[in-house]
C-alpha cells in the first residue's frame, strides 16, 4: 500500500480514487503467497497423501483448506482496510456493501485458489505456473470487488449490488468446482 | 509382448497433403482478393482489408477453444489418449489464432478507433483474458508429470476455462457497458459481392489452415506421448537389433492407442 503511495506520485486525490483496485490487487498478491505457502506446506511433508488416508471426503478436505485460506485473507483484509482508511484519506458510504462483497470475494479466491493450489502442486515450477493459471480465472473478482467498493465509497457510478451477484456467482460456481475435482488431484498425488 | 502397429515415420498424409495445396493455392488469392481485387470501405477505408483474416481468425480462435473443451470433457469421461491429443493441439492452435486476432484487431484499431487498445470494449478484453488462460493450459502442460496425471490437469483445467469465459464476458460488460466493435457486418447485410466473398474465402483458408495445422500438430503429439509411453529404452533396444541386423518387427500408433 506504501508503494502504491510512491508509485501514484503522492497524489491524495488520486489514491483516493483508485483505492479500491489498489486495494483488490494487493489482497490478489497476498492471495497469491498465501496459496503458495499453504501448497509447499503440503508438498515438503507429503501432507496430501496423510489426507488421503484419513476418513474424509475430498470435497470437505476442499472446504476445509478453502475456510483456512478464506480466514487467513479476510484477517488481511480489515488490517489492509485500515491502512487503506488511513494512508489514502478513504471514506465509506455503504459499509453493508462493502462487509459482503469482500466476504462473497474471499469466498470466490480462497475456493479458485485452493483449487488452482492443488492443480500446480508437486510442481517445480509451481511459483511461476500459480499465477499464470490462477491470475486470468480471477479477473471477474477483481473487475466485480473493484466496482463494489467504489461504488461502496461513492466513486463511480455503479450498481454495487449487481456486481455483488456476480462475485456470489464466481464463488458458487468454484465452490461446486472445487468441491467435484479436488479428489482427482489428491488421488493422483 | 510385441508391439503389432502401423509405421508412423512422417505427420502427414494425402489428406494433409491435399488440405496443404489448398492452402498453397487459397492464401495468394486470398491477398489477390484482399489487397487487389476487393474495393476499400466507405468507412473504414483500406482498414477494411485487414478483417479478411481478423474476423477468420477470431472465429478459429473461439473453434479451437471449444474442440478443446470437448475434449477436455471426452477424455475425462473415455479416458481416450485421442481425445487428451486432440484438445492439447487445439489449443495451442487457438492461442496462435487468438494473439493473431490481438494483434490484428489492435492494428486495425488504431486508424479505426483512434486508439490501439480499448478497456472498455467487452470483446476485446474477453478475449485477452481467454487468450492468458489458455496460455496457462498450455503451461500446465508442458509440466513433467505421468501422462495420464498431465491429461487429467490439463482437462480440468480447460473444462474450468471454458465455464470462465462467460463469467469474465458479463463481468466486462458490466463493468464498462459498451463496445466499440460494430455489430456483425454479415448478419447485417452491409456485405456485399466482393467483399463478402473475400470474406467467404478468408474464412475458408483460415478453417482449412486450422484443419491441417490440427492435424500435424494431433500427430506430432501422439508421437511425442508414444515415446513417452513406450520409453527409451524401447528406442534403444530397436536401434540395437538394426545394428545387429535383425527384424524386430515395426513400432507406430494404433487408431485406439493401445498396443498388443
Amino acid at each position: 500500500m506504501v508503494l502504491f503511495g510512491f508509485a501514484l506520485d503522492a497524489n491524495t486525490q488520486t489514491l483516493r480514487d483508485t483505492a479500491p483496485g489498489l486495494y483488490w490487487v494487493a489482497i490478489l498478491l497476498v492471495a497469491l503467497l498465501a496459496i503458495q505457502r499453504g501448497v509447499q506446506i503440503e508438498d515438503a511433508d507429503a501432507a496430501s497423501d496423510r489426507m488421503l488416508l484419513t476418513p474424509v471426503a475430498p470435497s470437505s478436505i476442499f472446504l476445509g483448506k478453502s475456510l483456512a485460506l478464506f480466514v487467513q485473507l479476510l484477517v488481511l483484509e480489515v488490517l489492509l482496510f485500515f491502512v487503506m482508511m488511513v494512508l489514502f484519506d478513504t471514506s465509506v458510504e455503504d459499509p453493508l456493501l462493502v462487509c459482503m462483497s469482500a466476504f462473497v470475494a474471499t469466498v470466490g479466491i480462497a475456493t479458485s485458489g485452493t483449487l488452482y493450489g492443488v492443480i500446480a502442486s508437486g510442481v517445480g515450477v509451481r511459483e511461476t505456473l500459480l499465477p499464470i493459471l490462477l491470475l486470468p480465472v480471477l479477473a471477474p473478482v477483481a473487475i466485480g470487488a473493484t466496482r463494489t467498493f467504489g461504488d461502496a465509497f461513492g466513486r463511480v457510478n455503479a450498481d454495487g449490488w449487481a456486481w455483488f451477484g456476480l462475485l456470489v456467482v464466481f464463488a458458487v460456481v468454484y465452490t461446486v468446482l472445487g468441491m467435484f475435482s479436488y479428489g482427482q488431484f489428491l488421488e493422483e498425488e | 509382448m510385441i508391439t503389432t502397429v502401423r509405421s508412423f515415420n512422417a505427420t502427414s498424409s494425402r489428406s494433409t497433403r491435399f488440405l496443404g495445396l489448398c492452402l498453397l493455392l487459397g492464401i495468394p488469392a486470398l491477398i489477390l482478393f484482399a489487397f487487389i481485387f476487393s474495393p476499400e470501405d466507405d468507412s473504414m477505408e483500406d482498414a477494411v482489408r485487414l478483417l479478411y483474416i481478423h474476423v477468420p481468425v477470431a472465429i478459429f480462435s473461439y473453434i479451437a477453444f471449444g474442440v478443446t473443451a470437448v475434449g477436455s470433457v471426452c477424455y475425462l469421461w473415455k479416458r481416450s489418449r485421442w481425445w487428451d491429443t486432440t484438445a492439447h493441439a487445439s489449443a495451442e492452435i487457438g492461442v496462435m489464432f487468438c494473439g493473431l486476432t490481438l494483434v490484428t484487431g489492435s492494428i486495425w484499431g488504431r486508424p479505426t478507433w483512434n486508439t490501439w487498445w480499448e478497456w472498455g470494449d467487452v470483446r476485446l478484453v474477453t478475449t485477452l483474458v481467454m487468450f492468458l488462460m489458455f496460455i496457462g493450459y498450455l503451461a500446465l502442460r508442458q509440466v513433467p508429470a505421468s501422462p495420464e496425471a498431465r491429461a487429467k490437469r490439463a482437462a480440468i483445467v480447460g473444462i474450468i476455462g471454458t465455464i470462465n469465459i462467460p463469467i469474465v464476458n458479463r463481468s466486462v460488460e458490466w463493468w464498462e457497458n459498451s463496445t466499440l466493435h460494430q455489430q456483425s457486418s454479415l448478419t447485417d447485410g452491409n456485405l456485399e459481392n466482393l467483399t463478402l466473398f473475400t470474406w467467404f474465402l478468408g474464412t475458408l483458408v483460415i478453417g482449412i489452415a486450422y484443419l491441417w495445422l490440427l492435424i500435424h500438430r494431433f500427430r506430432v503429439g501422439w508421437l511425442e506421448t508414444e515415446l513417452e509411453r513406450l520409453g527409451y529404452g524401447a528406442a534403444i533396444e530397436e536401434r540395437q537389433a538394426e545394428a545387429h541386423g535383425l527384424d524386430v518387427g515395426s513400432t507406430g500408433i494404433s487408431e485406439g492407442g493401445e498396443s498388443e
